[in-house]
């Protein structure tokens, strides 16, 4: 048979992560536990080797290799260039808490870069096959983590309900892509996409198949109903794996979003648009309504994740590419901010003590006014309160929307994102008008306390200069 | 008539009987063994298909090995289903709703309507000198070299989770080395002690 | 004889190739056995002379009818089920012992052509059969409702999941070695001479299957399944009668089948290994059927060795050589073939 050697050149980040992460898992066994920072230097040097790798082969133009089962585009690239950068500050942000509770492992760093490993697969996946299997690289990697702390039953507990929604969701994600293939006689999304446009759009087995598909992305993402895992692994996991999980996993799930739905499934857009809208309906709604009900303020970012990917939602649904662009907006921010928010529970936490209940932020001002400040833009930017990033990713979906003519669902997403800034508030008025009941100073490194700053400081100033970011979401789509 | 629609059917019956089993019955090792025919009637059903490597792959991998150690552990365990079944009865008329409308679905759309002979022909039969694992092995390792090799990664993370969640280093425990038991020589043991004989009063009677 | 062959020709033709591949089974079938009923008596009698005993020597001239009189004691001895064991498994499990070590030679190649059935992915089949012999073990062992058979059932399975892996990973560089599944295409590769042969490039890997065969068929000194010293006779303890003859036989079966894919697979199967040397023409005449006998002769012999002269490995030992020796090894040596086939080393792979 005739067959040419694949160009391996825009893979070639993914070569050097996984090459990468085999070196750290090799390296890591040689090393003692006080050297055990080596691993963590050698992860965020990949990270970095990785994002100049991206950065520099970076070609407007699409490129597709590997028989059509991986491609190189802008949106891949961008999404996976802040794949790295979050995933470099979650392993900031983990080190010390890691290292408090004695987990500071090779394996979390190993499982980690193969985390991000699968995130650049599924961002890349051109192919329902490489999409699955990127999904599984993520997520049995997300697994394990959840899991690594062995001796906590809650974390034992978490991942498990992960990992069983989390086999079902994939179970049924390739029950969709078996019927889609049986529909089309394809895997290549291309192909997918050229046969749906020559046929009729009421083909019983390509919505069958596109409702498994539906049902499987809401799984990953959370959404109502398929949302009951989130509030416990968000819970149950260590904190540090909590920030990871709820962070850069969203970016590359949006990016399997777009490439199923949009760019595969492009052309049966009425009918899944009535299922997002539900969906992101239902997501909003009660995600924000329980969160208020919270205690902990790990179950309450879940929730509100929930909420978030509502409204990450209505940005797909409009189908136009100024949804996609606001979508994509939204999920970079989201994840900044969640990145902030339990950045701070880090902060807060020490060996001993997690720091995961909302009264635990009591009084934070009088502890240390300048994180209090930090935290209060957060939870600005995650209730969309301008002149916070939060409140422009808000606004874009949200015009999207109208401008699909769907004007009652925009109203019902800004109802619910008033109800929202209630509980984001509550954590403001703990922290500044409530006296503190535990008055230890926050013990933290440098190089943490100047990170979440900057991470807290850009978000403030992405919302007051949001032009280039949503300038660079409207060019990669 | 020829033999094969015969053996299909008889295959097949055998294969949703076990499969059906596999719920069903009350002793986890007899749901295993279940489990293990229903493999082995697939693979049966693979081979009428002309998929002689996936066929003897699923016996190998599933059977050959899965399954012993899935037994291994069922048979350790001693798994009481009693408390596990408990809210049975209660779920069950969900469920079977649940069941019953997928079903219909199911049959509705992968029934003969969609997928019925006029609109996927059976393939052609192939010769006695077709080899399904060159056919496989020759596409494995081009077109879908990339997928091959991200499933390999997924196999390696699997490896990594499970060594993390399961190994404890036990610094107490005493491990044998037998190549250091092996290399140790008479000089490392026993040390050569030379006395003066002892002179004095006692002397032999 | 016109007659015969008048019935013969008025039976419809599916049935023909019916009745002809049963008569070939037959063939097959038989001589197993009975090799197997003699392999027992050869076993007695070697390890006798190893111990500078005789071993049996009674029943008939020097001992020769000793199997039949056993097989006949154990056919009239009273199959007892033990209480609350689980009669259907408890019955079944020595035919699932047996039945795939049968199975497994209906592709053997006896001599060129000479093969029941000449299917392409036959070493796949090999390993998949070899793989399903536990089973008659770990459900005995868990039927029997007995601790001793329970942990005998437990550690056979834990071994030969461990072994299997070492074998399946030779049996792939004897793949890439020969280019085919197919067992003849295999021993047609080694045609030559005797250096021709895998035994020689293949070394570790020739080595590593034979033990791993060993191990997987539970043969001391690999054989923790049975330790009579600790866990009476292991998974076949609550057996009797016919039952437990089944097992012997499995176990018998199984040597003989390790034997002959050994010979296969490393030893040139039917090939004659004077080939290419000037004794050549002088051994034309022996046909290949009884080379490929004689080097089965050999392993089993080894076999028999094995048991007269090793003490048994302790169980962590039996782990720590299939883990952390032979798969590794197996491992490096795909490497190293692959670089062999690559650089086209002769005289094996040019």
């Amino acid at each position: 048979m005739n067959f040419e050697i694949p160009d391996f050149a825009p893979a070639a980040p993914e070569i050097f992560v996984l090459a990468m992460a085999c070196a750290v898992l090799i390296v890591d066994l040689f090393l003692t536990e006080k050297n055990r920072v080596i691993t963590y230097l050698l992860s965020q040097t990949t990270l970095l080797g990785a994002a100049v790798l991206t950065v520099s082969l970076h070609s407007a133009a699409p490129q597709v290799t590997f028989s059509g089962t991986f491609i190189s585009d802008s949106l891949a690239d961008v999404l996976k260039v802040f794949i790295y950068l979050i995933t470099a500050v979650v392993f900031l942000y983990s080190r010390e808490y890691l290292i408090a509770r004695k987990l500071f492992k090779g394996e979390f760093f190993v499982l980690g870069l193969f985390a991000v490993l699968g995130m650049m697969v599924l961002v890349s996946g051109y192919n329902m096959l490489t999409l699955y299997l990127g999904l599984e690289l993520l997520s049995l990697s997300m697994y394990a983590m959840v899991a690594m702390h062995r001796d906590s039953m809650p974390s034992s507990e978490a991942a498990m309900k992960y990992f069983i929604l989390g086999a079902i969701a994939s179970g049924m994600l390739l029950y969709g892509m078996s019927l889609i293939y049986g529909a089309t006689g394809s895997l290549d999304i291309a192909e997918i996409a050229a046969y749906i446009q020559n046929s009729s759009s009421d083909d019983m087995v390509l919505l069958l198949g596109l409702v498994f598909i539906i049902v499987a992305l809401a799984f990953k993402l959370g959404a109502v109903p398929f949302h009951m895992w989130i509030p416990d692994v968000y819970h149950g996991a260590p904190t540090a794996i909590t920030l990871f999980i709820s962070t850069a996993p969203k970016i590359a799930a949006f990016a399997m979003v777009m490439r199923l739905l949009t760019d595969g499934l492009g052309g049966l857009l009425t009918q899944w648009q009535d299922i997002l809208v539900i969906l992101a309906a239902l997501s909003i709604a009660v995600g924000n309504v329980v969160a208020i009900a919270q205690g902990n303020i790990k179950r309450m970012l879940a929730y509100s994740t929930i909420s978030h990917v509502g409204f990450l939602f209505l940005g797909v649904l409009a189908g136009t590419d100024e949804g996609y662009s606001a979508a994509m907006f939204y999920v970079l921010v989201y994840a900044l901010m969640s990145l902030g928010a339990f950045g701070m529970v880090i902060l807060l936490s020490r060996a001993g003590f997690e720091a995961d209940n909302i009264a635990d932020f009591k009084g934070l001002n009088e502890r240390s006014p300048w994180f209090a400040f930090m935290m209060l833009i957060l939870m600005f930017s995650m209730a969309g309160v301008p002149p916070t990033v939060g409140f422009y990713a808000k606004l874009a979906v949200l015009s999207a929307v109208v401008d699909v003519g769907l004007v009652w669902l925009a109203v019902f997403g800004v109802l619910f994102a008033v109800v929202g800034a209630f509980y984001y508030l509550r954590i403001v008025k703990f922290m500044y008008f409530e006296k503190p009941e535990d008055k230890a100073p926050l013990a933290s490194d440098f190089d943490m306390r100047a990170v979440i700053s900057a991470n807290a400081l850009v978000v403030l100033a992405l919302g007051i200069f949001p032009g280039s970011l949503i300038a660079l979401c409207a060019t990669v789509i | 008539m020829s033999i094969e629609p015969v053996l299909f059917y008889i295959f097949s019956a055998v294969l949703v009987t076990a499969a059906a089993l596999v719920v069903v019955v009350r002793n986890p090792v007899h749901a295993a063994l279940f489990l293990i025919l229903a493999f082995f009637t697939s693979a049966a059903i693979w081979l009428l298909l002309e998929a002689e490597f996936l066929a003897i792959v699923l016996v190998l991998v599933y059977v050959g090995a899965v399954m012993v150690l899935f037994l291994f552990v069922v048979m350790m365990l001693d798994i009481n289903l009693t408390p596990l079944r408990e809210g049975f009865i209660r779920y069950l008329p969900v469920g079977v709703a649940v069941a019953v409308i997928v079903l219909l679905e199911m049959a509705v759309v992968v029934g003969p309507g969609n997928f019925g002979l006029e609109q996927m022909p059976a393939p052609p039969r192939h010769g006695a000198d077709y080899s399904n694992t060159e056919e496989l092995g020759a596409i494995l390792y081009t077109v879908y070299a990339y997928p091959f090799e991200i499933a390999a990664v997924i196999l390696l993370v699997a490896i990594v989770a499970a060594i993390t969640l399961t190994m404890r280093r036990r610094p107490q425990a005493k491990y044998q080395n037998p190549a250091e038991q092996v290399l140790v020589r008479r000089d490392d043991r026993v040390r050569m002690v030379k006395m003066e004989a002892e002179k004095g009063e006692n002397k032999e009677q | 004889m016109d007659i015969l062959l008048a019935i013969w020709n008025s039976i419809p033709e599916d049935i023909q190739t019916l009745l002809v591949i049963i008569l070939k089974i037959v063939a097959i079938v038989v001589p197993i056995m009975l090799s197997v009923a003699y392999l027992t008596l050869a076993e007695r009698k070697v390890i006798g002379y190893v111990q500078v005993r005789i071993g049996p020597n009674r029943v008939g001239p020097r001992g020769l009818l000793q199997p039949i009189a056993d097989g006949i004691k154990l056919v009239f001895k009273e199959v007892i089920v033990p209480s609350r064991a689980n009669r259907f498994l408890f019955l079944v499990a020595p035919l699932l012992a047996l039945a795939p070590a049968l199975a497994a030679w209906a592709v053997m190649p006896f001599d060129d052509g000479m093969v029941l059935a000449d299917i392409n992915a036959g070493l796949l089949y090999i390993l998949a059969l070899t793989s399903l012999s536990v089973y008659g073990i770990i459900i005995a062992g868990w039927a029997s409702n007995s601790k001793y058979a329970l942990l005998g059932a437990l550690r056979s399975a834990a071994q030969v999941v461990a072994y299997e892996i070492a074998m399946g990973f030779a049996l792939v560089v004897v793949l890439m070695a020969a280019g085919s599944l197919n067992l003849g295409d295999i021993v047609r590769a080694q045609e030559g001479s005797l250096i021709h042969w895998f035994w020689l490039p293949l070394l570790p890997m020739f080595v590593v299957y034979f033990l791993s065969g060993v191990a997987e068929t539970n043969r001391a000194p690999f054989d923790v399944a049975e330790g009579e010293s600790e866990i009476v006779a292991g998974f076949h303890v609550e057996y009797s009668g016919m039952a437990f003859a089944l097992f012997f036989l499995a176990e018998y079966a199984n040597m003989i089948l390790i034997a002959a894919l050994t010979s296969v697979m490393f030893l040139g199967g039917w090939l004659s290994p004077f080939q290419g040397t000037f004794l050549e023409s002088t051994f034309a005449w022996v046909p290949g059927i009884a080379w490929l006998l004689g080097k089965m002769a050999v392993f089993l012999f080894l076999f028999l060795w094995f048991r007269a002269t090793f003490p048994r490995y302790r169980y962590d030992q039996i782990m720590r050589l299939g883990w952390k020796v032979f798969i590794p090894l197996t491992i490096v040596w795909i490497l190293v073939t692959g670089v062999a086939i690559l650089g086209e080393l002769g005289p094996w792979f040019d």
